[in-house]
């Protein structure tokens, strides 16, 4: 049996293939009388430090070599690309000249992003909802630790902020404000820059204001982690839901009760509105379940 | 050969986007600690992202949010990077906080965030089973 | 004036890139990356898409420095002191010897 080191050097100088190591690996390969056999290095160790090191230099070199290669390749493309700004660049093309000029009328939303986002390429939107969903579930799986406080309390760190005074009257004072900020930008995602994910990490950092002040005891009882996985699977069927609605009677000519308004107004653009407020409750319960769970382990 | 040369420096923000890139993936490659190799994944993001942006801009026309009704393309920049750089930016997140969760459990099991121990201490416990 | 503003906000992000890799306490570098976040968002203004300016400031600036930040809280890896860092590369080289000690006793058996 081989040494990493010594296989490691042996690759270098291509005298082995990777086809066979990967038989190797594998579990049948491994007979008994193989396991029978003591560890056996082939070297001394004066020579092992010798291969770690040249393994290491190696690497280095390689690295370097492949940073090189990479920006050499990256600018030269961009020496070949368009120049900045202009006009007439093959990205301006007829898709993006559809979309400013028609989205309006079409989507009824005044913000053309948000007019694409969640109008045109609203599937692709909602396959990001799912990503930060699955995100969302990962953590849960790799962070959870429900009553243990595994979090070692540091001696120089102050638990309980809330006693503070100037702490708690500024956050009385600025939590309420964030949190209607963040709700603004939620609901003027069609009028105005923002949008569902801007104004969801919005809330969701008032939220871990609250938690980080009060504890996460009390911020769990207060909006507790069931709560939290309703509201997420609520605003994700009811994306996919109405998303399919619209996709079908767009597709088969069928009559939409859904009608674009008068772009301009609050209540208008159709859906925009009302898959932007989920997707604001998807963006803002999975940060603050983010912080939650890297905080204390549990929701 | 002056020609690219010139054309790279019109495209300055083009090529600042390549060499956050390329920071981003020196600190992949060459940094130790996992902490900083997520930090550089965020970076190579961030270099992506720019790059997108810098092509749906378009010089001397304004932000593609429609007003006073004038829908002429001549006055809007290209929305399309705008949408997808959107996208990606939340994506990122939750990929960086996904690899935090997995440093913080590298680092329940083995007690360090340098990559040479983290190997030391895989090889050990792999020989252990063999031996 | 546009452009030199804009040149000045590109030379800090790759300014604040480089800091962050090449700082060595991770807690720095978050600081920086932190800082290299909310220059980006700005940069993201002079593209024209506010849209990007926002989302970056709240999610990229906020909620990425912040979970970075309980990460290194978890792992109690915040002001740690030069003696605390000497110890562990001591326990660490420890480790290596007694690896390096056991390789050589398996040699010669």
């Amino acid at each position: 049996m081989r040494n990493e080191q010594g296989l490691f050097r042996h690759w270098l100088s291509g005298q082995v293939d990777w086809s066979a190591m990967l038989e190797q690996d594998t579990p049948a390969a491994t007979t008994a009388a193989a396991e029978a056999v003591p560890y056996h290095p082939h070297h001394d160790m004066a020579s092992a430090r010798r291969a770690i090191r040249c393994g290491q230099r190696a690497y280095t070199v390689l690295a370097i070599v492949l940073c090189l290669i990479f920006s050499a390749f990256m600018l030269l493309t961009v020496a070949n690309l368009p120049s900045y700004g202009s006009d007439s660049a093959p990205t301006v093309n007829e898709v993006a000249e559809r979309y400013v000029e028609k989205g309006t009328e079409e989507t009824g939303a005044v913000n053309t992003v948000a007019g694409m986002i969640l109008d045109y390429r609203a599937f692709d939107t909602l396959g990001e909802s799912f990503v930060l969903f699955t995100a969302m579930c990962a953590v849960t799986m790799l962070m959870n630790a429900p009553g243990k406080r595994r979090v070692r309390k540091l001696d120089y760190e102050v638990l309980d902020y809330y006693q503070d005074p100037i702490i708690r009257t500024v956050c009385k004072l600025v939590i309420p404000i964030i949190l209607m900020f963040g709700i603004y930008i939620l609901l003027n995602g069609h009028l105005s820059p923002g949008g569902g994910f801007s104004g969801g990490a919005i809330m969701a950092s008032a939220l871990i204001i609250y938690a980080l002040v009060w504890g996460g005891e009390r911020a769990s009882r207060a909006i507790p982690a069931k709560a939290l996985r309703i509201i997420v699977l609520c605003a994700l069927g009811f994306y996919a839901c109405s998303k399919t609605y619209s996709f079908f009677t767009g597709a088969n000519h069928l009559h939409s009760i859904i009608s674009p308004g008068t772009p301009g107004r609050i209540l208008s653009a159709g859906l925009i509105l009302p898959l932007n407020v989920a997707v604001g409750f998807v963006v803002c319960c999975t940060m603050y379940s983010f912080y939650m769970y890297f905080r204390r382990g549990e929701l | 050969m002056e020609k690219l040369f010139t054309h790279l420096l019109e495209n300055y923000e083009a090529c600042v986007a390549v060499v956050l890139f390329v920071i981003g993936l020196c600190m992949l490659l060459f940094d130790r600690n996992l902490l900083k190799k997520v930090i550089g994944l965020d970076i190579m993001d961030t270099g992506t992202f720019l790059l997108l942006a810098d092509r749906g801009y378009i010089a001397g026309r304004s932000v593609p949010i429609v007003t006073d009704g004038v829908t002429d393309m001549a006055n809007y920049i290209n929305p399309i990077p705008a949408g997808l750089v959107l996208t990606g930016i939340v994506v990122s997140v939750s990929v960086s906080a996904l690899m935090l969760s997995l440093t913080v459990r590298i680092y329940k099991k083995y007690h360090t965030l340098d990559m040479d121990a983290l190997y030391l201490m895989m090889s050990d416990r792999r020989k252990g089973g063999r031996v | 004036m546009m452009t030199i503003f804009r040149l000045i906000l590109l030379t800090g992000l790759i300014v604040c890139a480089a800091a962050t890799a090449l700082t060595k306490k991770p807690m720095q570098a978050v600081i920086i990356y932190m800082a290299y976040s909310v220059i980006m968002s700005v940069v993201w203004i002079m593209l024209e898409s506010p849209d990007l300016g926002i989302t970056e400031a709240a999610v990229g600036a906020g909620i990425t420095s912040l979970l970075l930040f309980l990460t290194l809280r978890r792992l109690n890896l915040i002001d740690r002191d030069e003696e605390h860092r000497k110890h562990e590369e001591e326990s660490l080289r420890e480790h290596a010897a007694s690896h390096a000690g056991q390789k050589e006793e398996d040699g010669h058996a």
